[in-house]
């Protein structure tokens, strides 16, 4: 099957569905792949290197004539026409925002995979677009930030001068915050983070952040099965509210990332507290495009409030990096590509007992299979029970066992003291003090060099020899043949054990 | 006057024969323990040989003579991969002393050379020679068994006979109902040969039903029994020295066979009684798999050079695949960029205690940097990236987190907890216990599929 990428044609779009790598990845998956002139111009990506890739290069009527349309953005009303029944197209599609286009697509006799309903299981995780770009957005927003802050982020002390470190605060752990994180890190600046979901705590101090919490009673989390925050109580937004007035005048850059799904995003930063921030400082709000998290926030623009505080409400945050996101989008396409054909062998099959298939698809074969089923994603909330108890079961059962065999060794010493003559029991007497002293000296030989105590107490039980020594006689006999057999095993055993002992010991060496 | 020297002299081995064990406590003094054995094996041989009691001089040395060249080539040439069969052979020898000498003890006995004893000293001295030639022949057999196994000259799998228990149970039962007959005979061949033919058995069938991997108790469990065949051999022949080191020896494998065990979270009588083969098959069906992902050996290359600090788990698996020479070339190369690198040893690492440390310490990795599963856990947050190389269950995450699996409650190196994990494996497959491993499948774990060594040596170049 042929595999059509056609030039993105919305305004200002840099990236593309596929990478000369994809493309060669693609080929070997099975498909041929045809790829429209200059389609991968602004990311970069020439049409000779395509070519070289092995894809076709053509234009885009012979590329909407493809089988498996893969693409970006959602396609308009021109590119609806071109595409071909039976098709499927692969591209952002937002069906709950979009249910005009869905209606449109269910009147064609094609199938449709939307890349923005991956769903967030970890099996899922190559093909996560979404996470992909999100990762990307992140980065970006913090050189967006470093790029219109007057400062360093980093804290210096020069001859010139002390220059402290940046603080920056991120609102909202996802995948974008948390790539801000390590971004704004890396560039030096002092991190703070805050999110509802308190399982992301982890994560932030991982990447160095440090993570806020809510001066506010009770043990909230806005954790979900859904992999994203839920809507938090009252009081709960109130003392958030509280936190943030307070960062605000104490932080330079603010990076928001908080979304609500199929809804517009909450709004976190009000015009009281972009104004209370240091002139120069930056605003970066992801969420502009379903309306901002800051009060200030216009989508697509820069713009500087009175008290010249920067409020960035750029759109197109991965679009700014394009040859990055194409290449990601494209690794997520190939990914996506394998799960289509498992034979390897170009044809593909839209399977919906596969879940992840079935939660991308919004039209099959003319049908609108929109909304999917839902399914519980995240497995981090319901862990916490489990792992106490199995420690404490296997205790029972041997206590009584311990009980039962110190009882029988008390009976059989003193069994063994009414009945033994004295000659025995002197033995016995070094018998057990011997066993006492070597449970505390083995007890004390450290784990790295069990191996050489083996192999010494091999050498020294070789010490039987001692045994055979005093049977030997001259005279050949039964008793003679057995105790020389014996002296030479035990040998072995003593001469064998020290030496290779002392040859292990030789090699144990500090730096 | 010569016999009283001889005791000093047995005083002043039994004594030097604790000091080398305690030696063994650092490394720093281990070597000086180990000659403290020398000396005291020494004294012990010249005081024996010395004494009055000793004639036929020549076939001693004779004897001796091609027991040292036999058991020095032996010690020189033995791989350090190899240390398990040596000391499966070692404890082997030992246990046929033990039965040969109980059989001596016991001829002597019969033939009436020496005082004659009757009553309760005939009694105990019968039943001293009747136990020493149990636990030799027990030990013998299973030694071999063991070997065998640990040479791959018989299969390692657990051997499963219908009714094994009943079987090493009934044997035990008749051996000492034939020590009751042995006894009450006043002491008699024919029990005491069929018992070593029953306990000969025994330990061929004991050591057969247990599986490859649970080799560490095996091989602890039967250092101890050589003991405790030395010390009833101490006891027959009425020689406190045998009866000191044979204790020393069986207390030191009885506590090496229980360490192993705790480290498995398993009971000994478990272990002895086979392997988890049986019980787990069921386990694993139900358990979900999931995508893993792979990286490259050049990308694990770059992933080590950006680390700053790094831990490598192996397994039995690095043994085999004789990759601990490449493995401590990486070592030396990512130490002298800066990056901070450590060992993690499972106790039931290898198939001996303490395997994976020798074969470290063999490679010329530093001592100082092969650390204990105790001491390194808590480290695993701090890290960067952790290699775990042909180990599986001691890394198993499901024996903290699933209270229905095999193996859970087992310690684990709990590898997780890192940045990135990087398992080199050869293929899916499970571990020895058989069960399935979610660390394969975590967002954090990368699989570099293919031969350790191989792998490894890829790596090195990338470097």
């Amino acid at each position: 099957m042929r595999i059509g990428i056609p030039k993105e044609c919305v305004a200002g779009e840099t990236r593309v569905a596929a990478t000369p790598s994809s493309v060669r990845q693609l080929i070997r998956l099975g498909f041929d792949v045809s790829i429209e002139s200059g389609a991968g111009e602004k990311a970069s990506f020439t049409d000779e290197a395509y070519r070289a890739a092995g894809a076709e290069v053509s234009d885009a009527d012979i590329t909407w004539q493809s089988g498996l349309i893969y693409k970006l953005n959602p396609p308009n009303e021109e590119e609806l026409t071109k595409i071909n029944e039976g098709a499927t197209l692969v591209s952002f599609l937002y069906p709950a925002q979009n249910p005009d286009l869905v209606q449109k697509l269910s009147g064609m006799k094609i199938n449709a995979l939307a890349m923005d309903m991956v769903p967030r299981i970890s099996r899922a995780q190559s093909l996560d677009a979404l996470s992909s770009m999100a990762n990307i957005g992140g980065y970006r927003a913090v050189v967006e930030a470093a790029h219109n802050f007057g400062r360093f982020f980093t804290g210096q002390i020069t001859a010139a001068g002390k220059v402290p470190p940046a603080k920056v605060l991120i609102i909202g752990a996802g995948v974008a915050g948390l790539a801000a994180i390590g971004t704004a890190r890396s560039l030096g600046a002092i991190v703070r983070a805050f999110d509802t979901r308190l399982e992301v705590a982890e994560q932030i101090e991982s990447l160095g952040g440090e993570f806020l919490k809510l001066n506010f009673e009770g043990d909230e989390d806005g954790s979900t099965s859904g992999g994203y925050a839920k809507v938090m109580s009252d009081e709960f937004i109130k003392a958030e509210m509280a936190l943030f007035a307070d960062q605000a005048k104490e932080v330079d850059i603010i990076v928001t990332t908080a979304l609500i799904p199929g809804k517009p995003a909450p709004k976190l930063i009000t015009k009281a507290m972009a104004d209370s921030m240091k002139p120069g400082s930056v605003i970066v709000d992801m969420a502009a495009a379903t309306g901002g998290n800051c009060e200030y926030t216009v989508s697509g623009k820069l713009i500087v409030t009175n008290s010249g505080v920067k409020v960035i409400g750029y759109t197109d945050l991965p679009g700014r990096l394009p040859t990055q996101s194409s290449e990601m989008y494209a690794t997520n396409l190939v990914n996506l590509a394998k799960l289509l054909s498992k034979g390897k062998d170009g044809n593909i099959n839209i399977d919906f007992d596969d879940v992840i298939l079935r939660n991308m698809s919004v039209i099959n074969n003319g049908e609108v299979t929109f909304p999917p089923p839902s399914i519980s994603v995240s497995v981090a909330p319901a862990k916490k029970e489990t792992a106490e108890a199995p420690p404490a079961k296997r205790k029972k059962g041997t206590k009584g066992l311990e009980m039962g065999l110190g009882a029988a060794g008390i009976l059989l010493f003193t069994f063994i003291g009414l009945f033994s003559p004295q000659e025995f029991l002197a033995h016995f007497t070094v018998f057990v003090l011997a066993c006492v002293v070597g449970y505390y000296v083995v007890w004390n030989v450290t784990h790295s060099l069990h191996t050489p105590l083996m192999s010494v107490t091999n050498a020294i039980s070789g010490i039987i020899v001692v045994g055979a020594l005093v049977q030997i006689s001259p005279d050949i006999n039964a008793i003679t043949i057995l105790a020389f057999i014996g002296i030479l095993i035990a040998t072995i055993n003593v001469v064998g054990g020290f030496t290779v002992t002392q040859r292990m010991l030789k090699m144990f060496n500090k730096e | 006057m010569i016999q009283g020297l001889v005791t000093i002299a047995y005083i002043a081995a039994a004594i030097l024969f604790i000091l080398s064990l305690a030696g063994l406590s650092n490394q720093e003094t281990a070597k000086r323990g180990n000659i403290f054995g020398i000396v005291g094996m020494a004294i012990a041989l010249l005081a024996t040989i010395a004494s009055a009691n000793i004639q036929a001089l020549i076939y001693i040395l004779i004897a001796m003579l091609i027991g040292s060249l036999i058991g020095a080539r032996v010690a020189f040439k033995v791989e350090m991969t190899g240390m398990p069969q040596l000391v499966a052979a070692l404890h082997s020898f030992v246990g046929l002393a033990a039965v040969l000498v109980g059989y001596n003890s016991f001829l002597k006995l019969a033939g009436h050379e020496g005082e004659i004893v009757s009553g309760a000293l005939l009694t105990i001295e019968l039943t001293e020679i009747y136990l020493g030639v149990l636990i030799g022949a027990v030990t013998f057999t299973g030694s071999i068994v063991a070997f065998g196994k640990l040479h791959g000259i018989i299969k390692s799998k657990a051997l499963s006979l219908p009714g094994k228990h009943w079987i090493n149970l009934s044997a035990i039962v008749v051996s000492f109902v034939l020590m009751g007959f042995f006894i009450n005979a006043g002491g008699s061949m024919i029990f005491l040969a069929v018992m070593t033919a029953i306990s000969l058995l025994l330990g061929l069938h004991l050591v057969a039903s247990i599986g490859g991997a649970d080799m560490p108790v095996v091989i602890s469990m039967l250092n101890s029994y050589s003991g405790w065949a030395t010390a009833a051999a101490g006891f027959m022949l009425s020689n406190d020295l045998l009866i000191v080191t044979g204790a020393l020896v069986g207390s030191s494998g009885a506590i090496l066979s229980y360490i192993m065990c705790r480290a498995m979270n398993r009971s000994f009588l478990s272990v002895i009684a086979g392997g988890f083969g049986n019980k787990s098959a069921s386990a694993a069906k139900d358990e979900e798999t999931g995508e893993y992902r792979e990286m490259s050996p050049e990308d694990v290359a770059e992933q080590l050079k950006q680390s700053r600090s790094v831990i490598i788990a192996p397994g039995y698996g690095m043994a085999v695949a004789q990759a601990q020479y490449p493995v401590a070339d990486i070592t030396r190369k990512l130490r002298d960029m800066g990056i901070n690198v450590r060992f993690a040893i499972h106790p039931v690492a290898g198939r001996l205690p303490g395997h994976m440390n020798v074969l470290l310490a063999e490679a010329k990795v530093p001592y100082d940097i092969v650390l204990e599963m105790d001491e390194i856990n808590e480290e695993f947050p701090e890290t960067d990236t952790v290699l775990v190389i042909g180990a599986n269950d001691t890394v198993n995450p499901s024996a903290k987190d699933d209270p229905t699996s095999p193996i859970a409650g087992m310690p684990v190196l709990e590898v997780w907890k890192a940045q990135t994990v990087v398992v080199f494996k050869r293929s899916m497959n499970a571990g020895y216990a058989g069960v399935p491993n979610p660390l394969f499948y975590k967002d954090n774990t990368f699989m570099c599929f293919g031969d350790a060594r191989a792998t490894i040596e890829k790596i090195l170049k990338a470097m």
